[in-house]
């Protein structure tokens, strides 16, 4: 087995499609993210970004396509307990709802330790001393880390699952609508962590958001998702200051933002609707 | 001005909570005028969908209120009976969530015509015919065909603007909207601002906006007041919010919010969390948090005081007027967009 060259891809995915019923969920979608690079997937409500995100850490299974990570396929469910963990190992995902993540018995503490346990060859020494390392890279000190979950605000349960997908030592991390549900101030704090983690750890980030202004702090490049399919990439800062699609250039229009006077589209919502109804 | 259509003095509200009381609203005071659009910001916690919920006395039970809040001159803690709902018919309410709001085994018909029906005693036909009109009013074609489908078989938009048209149909003169596009797609959210602005100015019907985002008050609201912890932090006309803040947690707020514009090397994130009123300190409930705190700020907690035109519960707000800036000196993020 070879090491992946460090400044390679370290996720490509190819014409990956996913149907539900008679609903194409997601039309052949392509995507390259670099080693320690930041790719956004934008996206509304029935775009297909989820979607992807579940396809790639093996929660649904593509219709078509492939997807490779760190140079390995995972397009087919993995066969062993054993290459479900060499995949997690790989591949990292935090999702939105940081209430509904973590065992509610178990202290952050013993979720990262757990995670050690599994995917690193430390002992319990070892392990307590990269459970206290985790937790300064996301802001938590020792208490907080020995806090039931319940007591910890969202923020910090957010940081708690930052903390426990990063102790699997992932090539990528996604983030799916990660920092979606955080009040404003706890989000800025979190959005610092995560530009602290990628710089320091060189983990590439997935970040799955429908929130153009978040987009653009945490990545360098993005994608732009509709009706399963995308419909603009490149640079986050070329896309954003100069959208080249007619529905990027909405979805960055209807941001607020001083000065903005909401405006009944021109675009009407009526496809997205039928869309809908026909199901 | 126009007389106040709504005054809110000195509410307090305590909520029991495993057998003790705590506050959930501390000494807030705010007021609308007929036909005004006031915007009400806050983190969770800060008190604000509990203010809306105090106004028409949906408070959860066991609440324990102080203060007054007048409506239309009339004291609403005193009304009972038809009183109260009069006022729930002048005073609408829009949730975040329409689907928790709605009762999903009833058509829109039924759920559009129930009121007209019951309370104004309109046959079904013609309860029907203006329930039609109103879904045309915010934007909803073929109202007809709609009003026998179930809520089900809208998406969130089409269902958010179903729940604007009940409000509308009792003909209100001052709506509550508690985070009414929170839930919905940003480019729906566009349109659902934009058709209550359009509404509210078309029906001089007046808004109480609440919502988190500070940017989204300012589009559609004269006034927005913010609040932190059970309280007031600050009333301010919504076009200076941003440039010219009067509290520093208003000033922490804007400028913890990413710009489309550009990217920040660091964002300037104020270190803690919100706190609820039963949380706060003795003194300043931001205290803790501000930047700009003296040993003074942690004694008295400071009032709501007139300032520049507006109002701010901040012991420095004069001699920082002006100099509500980030850590590194450099101005309040400033959102520039060509």
């Amino acid at each position: 087995m070879t090491t992946p060259d460090p400044r390679g891809p370290v996720l490509e995915v190819e014409g990956l499609r996913k149907t539900f019923g008679d609903v194409v969920a997601v039309a052949g979608v392509d995507l390259t993210l670099h080693a320690g690079g930041a790719l956004a997937v934008v996206g509304e409500s029935g775009s297909g970004k989820t979607t992807v995100a579940r396809m790639i850490v093996g929660l649904e299974r593509p219709a078509a396509g492939r997807i490779t990570a760190c140079g390995r396929d995972r397009s087919r469910p993995a066969r062993s307990a054993r290459e479900r963990r060499r995949r997690g190992g790989e591949v990292q995902i935090v999702f939105q709802d940081p209430y509904s993540s973590l065992d509610p018995r178990q202290s952050p503490a013993s979720a990262v330790e757990e995670v050690l346990r599994l995917h690193t060859s430390l002992d319990a020494a070892g392990r307590r001393g990269r459970v206290a390392e985790l937790a300064g890279l996301v802001g938590l000190d020792e208490r907080q880390m020995a806090a039931a979950p319940s007591r910890l605000s969202g923020g910090q349960r957010q940081r708690v699952a930052i903390a426990r997908a990063l102790a699997a030592e992932p090539r990528v991390l996604i983030l799916d609508e990660s920092v979606a549900a955080l009040d404003v101030s706890i989000q800025a704090q979190v959005l610092n962590v995560l530009a602290d983690v990628r710089e320091r750890t060189g983990v590439a980030y997935l970040f799955i958001s429908h929130d153009l202004a978040v987009v653009r702090q945490v990545t360098d490049d993005v994608v732009v998702m509709r009706g399963g399919a995308i419909v603009e990439r490149g640079p986050t800062a070329r896309v954003l200051d100069a959208p080249a699609h007619p529905y990027t250039r909405l979805l960055r229009e209807s941001v607020p933002r001083p000065g903005w006077r909401p405006a009944r589209r021109a675009l009407r919502t009526g496809q997205d609707d039928e869309l809908k109804e026909s199901r | 001005m126009n007389a106040s259509l709504l005054d809110v003095e000195g509410l307090t509200v305590f909520l029991p909570v495993e057998g003790e009381e705590r506050p959930v609203l501390r000494d807030v005071s705010l007021s609308i005028a007929a036909g005004e659009a006031v915007g009400l910001v806050g983190e969770s916690g800060s008190g604000k969908s509990m203010t809306a919920r105090a106004i028409v006395r949906l408070l959860p039970p066991g609440a324990r209120t102080e203060g007054v809040i007048r409506y239309r001159g009339e004291d609403v803690g005193s009304l009972r009976g038809a009183a109260l709902r009069a006022l729930r018919t002048d005073v609408a309410m829009v949730f975040q969530d329409p689907r928790a709001h709605v009762n999903p085994v009833r058509t829109v018909g039924d759920f559009l015509t129930e009121g007209l029906r019951t309370h104004r005693r309109l046959s079904r036909r013609a309860a029907e015919e203006r329930a039609v009109r109103v879904l045309d009013e915010v934007g909803i074609a073929a109202g007809a065909r709609r009003l026998r489908q179930y809520p089900h078989e809208l998406s969130g938009g089409l269902l958010q603007r179903v729940m604007i048209a009940a409000a509308l149909l009792a003909e209100p003169r001052l709506l509550l909207a508690d985070e009414p596009t929170t839930a919905l797609d940003v480019t729906t959210q566009a349109e659902v601002m934009a058709l209550l602005d359009e509404l509210r100015r078309e029906r001089e019907l007046a808004l109480l906006f609440i919502t988190h985002d500070l940017e989204l008050a300012a589009a559609v609201c004269d006034r927005t007041a913010v609040m932190y912890a059970g309280r007031v932090m600050e009333v301010r006309a919504s076009a200076l919010l941003h440039d010219d803040p009067l509290h520093p947690y208003t000033a922490a707020l804007a400028a913890a919010r990413p710009s489309l514009a550009r990217r920040a090397d660091r964002l300037p994130a104020t270190p803690g969390r919100p706190l609820s009123a039963f949380e706060a300190p003795p003194g300043c409930a931001f205290g803790p948090r501000c930047a700009h705190a003296r040993d003074a700020c942690h004694e008295r907690r400071p009032e709501l005081l007139p300032l520049a035109g507006g109002q701010a519960a901040c012991a420095r707000a004069e001699e920082l007027r002006g100099l509500l800036r980030d850590r590194n000196g450099k101005p309040v993020v400033s959102h520039d967009h060509a």
